[in-house]
Parts: C-alpha cells; structure tokens; sequence
C-alpha cells in the first residue's frame, strides 16, 4: 500500500510540476473584476456624454450630435480618451492584483512564461487595436465595438494556452457576443458593456471562488 | 508484476530527475536557472542528475551567450521523451494493477 501511495505521490508531483513549468497560473480573478467595474465606468461615462440611455432608441450611438463639444471634447477625441483610460485602468488593475497574488504564492511575476503569456495575448490585441483605428478612419464607428470584442476574444483564446485554461470560455463568449452585436448595430455600447463589463466581472469573480478561496 | 516493475526505467527512480524530465516535457528549452529555482536544488545537486540524464542521452544541451552571460539551456531527446512516458504507462500500470 505505501508503494501505491508513493506512485500516486510521485504522479500527482509530475503533474503538478508540467503544470507550474508551462503555464502562469497567478492571474488573478480579482483583475478581471476591476477590468470589468472600469469596462462599466467607462461605458457609463459614454451614456453620460452623448446625454442618453441604454436601450433608449436603436439609434446610432455615435450620430446622436456628431458636432457635439462637451467636456471640451468632440465625440472622436472623447472616445478615445475614454477607451485609453479604461485600458490602462484595467491594465493597471489586472498587474496590482496578479502581482499580489503571485507574491502570496511565491511565485515570480517577470519569467519566460509570462513573457509568452503577454506576447501571444498582445499580437491579436494590437491586431484589433489598429484594424480599430482603421475603422474610426473611414468613420464606421458602428463597427469599432462588435471588433473590440472580438479581437478580445480571439486574444483571450491565444493567451488560454500559457495561463488557467478557463480563460478560453471566457474567449468563446466574447466572440459570440461580438459577432450578435455585428448584427445589431446602434447597440454596440450595450454588447459592449455586457461582454467587457458583465462577463469580466462574473469571470473574475468565478475564478476568484474556484482558485483562490 | 515483476515484469512492469521492470518496466519502470531506473534513470527515473530519482525524483529530482523524473522533475526534470516533467519540465522538459512541455517545454522546448529550459535553462538551468529556471530549473534550479522550480525544483528548488543547489546548483551542484542539479548538474550531478543533468550530467546522468545527459550520459542516458535523455537530454541535449545548447550552451549560449545572452550579452555576457553564458546561457545553458537543456531540452528532452527522442529518446528522452520515449523513455519518460513508457516510465508514466508503467507506474499507472502498476497502480491499476493493485
């Protein structure tokens, strides 16, 4: 019997160790619950900007007032500001729970497979990123949230390879999401806010039960 | 039973090398830092059980520069990866045997 226990021991150590070696495991749950409060603020600030509310009108969004200035901003400029701030708000987040995380499981942050995870997260990001900007150049604003979504998803797919698979759903949900708000233009914000709002902050909060709790 | 203990291969009897191998399993290279520190050895233990599984030809080096610091880098054979997985199919073996 000590020699089956010893076999089971020395098989659950080797998976464990292929495990560890291969995959960056301290993503935190908590980031995407920050990505997810940031992605609604952020939303919340465009309703609060063009002066409308969700599901008001199947109007398009963006052709409320194109000529609208507020906050000394026209539409375009806000947009983007907008959107930078939310990235970098959940950028941020996303490092200070991952960090805090790894270093309560002694886990280094900075190593090659976290640079694979970053990597291989980031080629269909900016992929997206600028097919975007190409989108707001030839004024389809109406296509620029359903592509947000599902480059995103795309990208959460590429980077469940090298991090906790269940990323991958998250991915597959995205990329739903995006391509029914492909079909529905004029509801873009609210597919958006749902799949990068919503979903982040259930994902996160998913993760946070099952992983670190 | 006798047979699938033969079966088990005696390069792996050791933890330190069956971790090793574990590691090169799913990854192409690995360098020897990024060893040591996973499997938590000295550098001497860790080059003692490197230089065994190297003599079975379980592994390849690749010795590199990155600007002025040598790398050393270790990656599993055919032969490596061949005789780690018999070694798994065995132990399971043995434990469904019981």
């Amino acid at each position: 019997m000590d020699k089956r226990n010893e076999h089971l021991e020395t098989l659950s150590e080797i998976r464990s160790l292929m495990e560890r070696s291969s995959r960056f495991i301290s993503l935190s749950g908590l980031s995407g619950v920050a990505a997810g409060v940031f992605a609604l603020i952020g939303a919340a600030m465009v309703y609060f900007y063009l002066e409308i509310t969700p599901f008001e009108t199947k109007r398009l969004y963006y052709a409320v007032d194109p000529s609208r200035i507020k906050w000394g901003m026209d539409y375009l400029t806000f947009f983007l500001v907008d959107a930078a701030l939310v990235f970098l708000f959940a950028l941020a987040g996303g490092i200070f729970f991952t960090t805090r995380k790894a270093k309560k499981k002694g886990q280094k942050i900075w190593d090659p497979l976290t640079k694979r995870l970053v990597i291989n997260t980031a080629i269909p990001l900016i992929a997206g990123g600028l097919y975007c900007l190409g989108l707001l150049y030839h004024n389809m604003f109406g296509l620029v949230a359903p592509s947000t979504l599902i480059f995103y998803g795309l990208a959460c797919i590429n980077g469940s390879k090298y991090t906790l698979t269940d990323i991958r759903y998250l991915g597959i949900c995205e990329i739903i999401l995006g391509v029914i708000a492909i079909f529905n233009i004029g509801y873009g914000l609210e597919f958006w806010a749902f799949g990068f709002g919503f979903l982040h902050i259930i994902y996160g909060l998913v993760m946070y039960y099952k992983y670190e709790k | 039973m006798k047979k699938i203990i033969n079966k088990l291969n005696k390069a792996f009897d050791n933890k330190v090398r069956l971790g090793i191998m574990s590691m090169l399993m799913v990854n192409d290279w690995v360098d020897f830092k990024t060893l040591k520190e996973m499997l938590d050895l000295t550098d001497g233990r860790l080059a003692s059980h490197i230089k065994s599984l190297e003599e079975n030809e379980f592994i390849d080096v690749k010795k590199e520069f990155v600007g002025r610091k040598p790398l050393t880098s270790y990656s599993a054979t055919k032969k490596g990866r061949k005789a780690f997985s018999d070694h798994l199919d065995a132990l399971e073996e043995l434990l469904k045997n019981r």
